[in-house]
């Protein structure tokens, strides 16, 4: 894991003191709220439906036990004793003082956390597969080129007012678990013939109400040119990029109406006048980064270890359901990954209590060296866990009520915070994810994989337009109806959702699912997920069942 | 308007012509840039220092081989969100290396003029001289940085390469 050092530290201590500052004159009236916002946005405080909504920088998703004890107190001591995971790997607390943000911020920073970019028209936190390092599936390690761009893109000065947010992925493996072609620029790390490492570059990802899957700009870029060639992007979208309209100021609508080529011609020129950029990256400033993220020291598997695990599993069903359903193939031997989902039915998906942190931070260190992720999937992974461990590691989340078995599941759904929290929203999201999952949960295993995802309105937070079956919330005069699409994809593959239909009323949607879901299992062939089936089918089974006369 | 220059608030020497307005030789003046590509000759034979208003939508790549004629380009932030001049200060600086003044002009906060220093602007507007008492310190708040940049500022990859 990444650790600060000396210039890091200094540099997020002066951030706290000037952010102190804002606060500051905005309480003495010295700042107007339209001036301020701009400065709360770029340190993630949002001003929410009934309070402040602060959302913290997790990068990378990349979580210590004890960045998660610090975030654990937070929630007790400046919020309501829980917080909630995003799909952007972060952390939101939505019951936030402003007057008490200053000491939050100063509390983040002596864990080396804080709150930057993670609003505002600017670099977000970048994003990564939640299984780099320990994927069996991986080419080479996402998190050290993450860090690179973290660092890079903190309070960038010529990129912090752009036209709209801007968001990055970075993906290392096969199965692309990041959604990186949904993003702003999507990196997909290769190896060229000479087995060289350099990534395929993707721009004009994105979901919203203009749904784009992104496009390669660069098939190969050499690994030493990463930020000068992110440079030439975004200083081609600063000039270029609409500002006239919110809702088309993505980099994805200016791709579209450019055309890739065009956009490539544009973005080649720029980064061919960048030759001598100083922030070519020599070898051993990757190597530097990359050395903080080395593998920890696992223990050989003992002879004995799978024959444990296999009569513990024999004997108890319910563990060899969560064995096969939330772990994942570790790439060193007698290892798993572990998914713990915060997806329990019933209840909102990604929130997270102050003792179930705090457990988690103890089970990290006792069974995963003391690491833990975020997915955007809004659950947790414990990335090192010896296989002979997972019985008891199995027993103690489950007294936590963190051993739901239902990891990529339909019951493991995904939702925005919706109208419950959001200013935007058009309709709540999280008890219609509550309802299904509830509904849903006894079904799982004989679904198996389905990804079901809810935004409560258009901006997609929820990323419904890539949900194997979407959700969207929208108003109806005053009425919440939800429009829902089938066939769509986050993965390498990616696709967008088909709408099916008009959309239903919030009583109807749990019988519009079941419907979707009894057709899938009448006409799937073995091993097809639900958008394959709905390739092969087409919508019209889909509608029919949907929208037949009760 | 009144600008912060050099750490201090100064009275601005300069005139900001209409394009009807005559320039009389001599006269401390900024043009705009539709009236600079029509009368460029003439102008660029003018005795006295002449000044350019840079609209944010311009490509200053184009101005490649004007820049010699200019003492000053100012820069528009119509919104304090419209950032397109951050790009156009550093290309004006780093890539095309002028060295005149550069001014941030428009809708210029105390809680930009980092960032906008840190892009190669030099020269601020002041819209309140009261309140602007306070804006030399927010060129103080940081003085560590992720970025190469046009400060001539070091840099935190540069200063950790230095600390071995």
């Amino acid at each position: 894991m990444y650790r600060y050092d000396e210039f890091d530290r200094r540099f997020l201590e002066e951030r706290v003191a000037q952010y102190r500052d804002q606060v500051r004159r905005r309480l003495a009236g010295q700042l107007s709220e339209d001036e301020f916002r701009l400065l709360r946005l770029m340190n993630g405080l949002y001003l929410q439906l009934h309070a402040y909504m602060l959302r913290i920088a997790i990068p990378y998703g990349t979580l210590s036990p004890e960045k998660l004890r610090r975030l654990a107190r937070i929630a007790r001591r400046y919020d309501r004793g829980y917080g909630h995971f995003t799909t952007r790997q972060n952390i939101q607390f939505n019951w936030i003082k402003l007057e008490e943000t200053p000491d939050i911020l100063a509390e983040l920073a002596e864990i080396e956390m804080h709150s930057i970019q993670t609003s505002g028209n600017c670099i977000r936190n970048t994003t990564a597969d939640p299984f780099a390092g320990v994927a069996a599936d991986e080419i080479e390690d996402p998190r050290p080129y993450c860090e690179i761009i973290r660092q890079w893109s903190t309070l960038h000065p010529e990129f912090s007012f752009l036209p709209r947010k801007f968001k990055i992925a970075v993906s290392g493996a096969a199965e692309d678990r990041a959604a990186v072609r949904v993003h702003d620029i999507g990196l997909y790390i290769r190896r060229n013939e000479a087995g060289e490492v350099g990534f395929e570059v993707l721009v004009g990802g994105g979901l919203g109400r203009t749904p784009i899957i992104g496009k390669t700009i660069r098939p190969f870029l050499p690994e030493a040119q990463l930020l000068p060639y992110l440079e030439a992007i975004l200083r081609v979208y600063n000039a270029f990029g609409r500002r006239d309209n919110l809702y088309k100021s993505r980099i994805k609508i200016l791709v579209q109406a450019l055309g890739i080529e065009k956009m490539r011609d544009a973005v080649e020129t720029e980064f061919a006048a960048m030759s001598e950029s100083p922030l070519t990256l020599p070898d051993e400033t990757i190597a530097a980064i990359a050395a903080h993220f080395a593998p920890p020291a696992y223990d050989a598997p003992a002879a004995e270890d799978e024959a444990v695990l296999g009569l513990a599993l024999a004997t108890t069903p319910a563990l060899a359901r969560w064995v096969e359903r939330n772990t994942a193939p570790h790439r060193a031997p007698g290892h798993a990954i572990v998914t713990v989902s915060l997806k329990p039915p019933g209840r909102p998906p990604g929130d997270c209590s102050a003792t179930q942190m705090e457990l988690l931070a103890e089970l990290a260190e006792t069974y995963s060296h003391g690491e833990i992720r975020v997915t955007y999937e809004q659950n947790l992974v414990l990335p090192h866990v010896r296989r002979s461990d997972l019985p008891e590691l199995w027993r103690r989340l489950g007294e936590a009520g963190l051993a739901t078995a239902n990891a990529g599941l339909a019951s493991d759904i995904i939702a925005c915070p919706g109208l419950d929290y959001c200013s935007l929203a058009n309709a709540r999201s999280i008890p219609i994810a509550e309802r299904l999952s509830r509904h849903l949960a006894a079904r799982d295993h004989e679904i198996g994989k389905l990804h079901i995802k809810i935004s409560g309105c258009i901006n997609a937070c929820g990323h419904h337009h890539v949900g194997h079956i979407g959700i969207l919330g929208v108003d109806k005069n005053g009425v919440e109806f939800y429009q829902i699409t089938v066939g769509g994809s986050a993965n390498e593959n990616a696709a967008l959702g088909a709408i099916i239909g008009p959309a239903v009323p919030s009583a109807e949607v749990t019988r519009a699912i079941d419907a979707l879901i009894e057709v899938y299992l009448r006409l799937r062939r073995q091993g097809e997920l639900f958008p394959e089936t709905c390739r092969r089918v087409g919508l019209a089974p889909f509608k029919e069942a949907l929208y037949a006369p009760a | 308007m009144p600008l912060l220059k050099d750490g201090r608030i100064v009275e601005d020497p300069w005139r900001h012509l209409d394009d009807a307005e005559s320039l009389p030789d001599g006269q401390v003046a900024t043009v705009s840039l539709r009236r600079w590509t029509a009368e460029r000759e003439a102008l660029s034979r003018r005795p006295g220092r002449l000044g350019l208003r840079l609209p944010n939508d311009a490509s200053p790549l184009a101005l490649a081989d004007d820049l010699a004629s200019f003492d000053l380009v100012t820069l528009a932030f119509p919104r304090f969100t419209d950032g397109r001049a951050y790009s156009q200060a550093r290309l004006l600086r780093a890539r095309l290396g002028f060295r005149g003044e550069l001014r941030a002009t428009g809708n210029v906060l105390r809680d930009q003029l980092l960032f906008m220093r840190r892009c190669g602007i030099d020269a601020f507007e002041v819209g309140d001289r009261a309140l602007a008492e306070d804006w030399p310190r927010a060129l103080r708040e940081l003085d560590l940085f992720y970025q190469p940049a046009e400060d001539g500022h070091p840099w935190i990859a540069r200063q950790r390469a230095l600390a071995g």
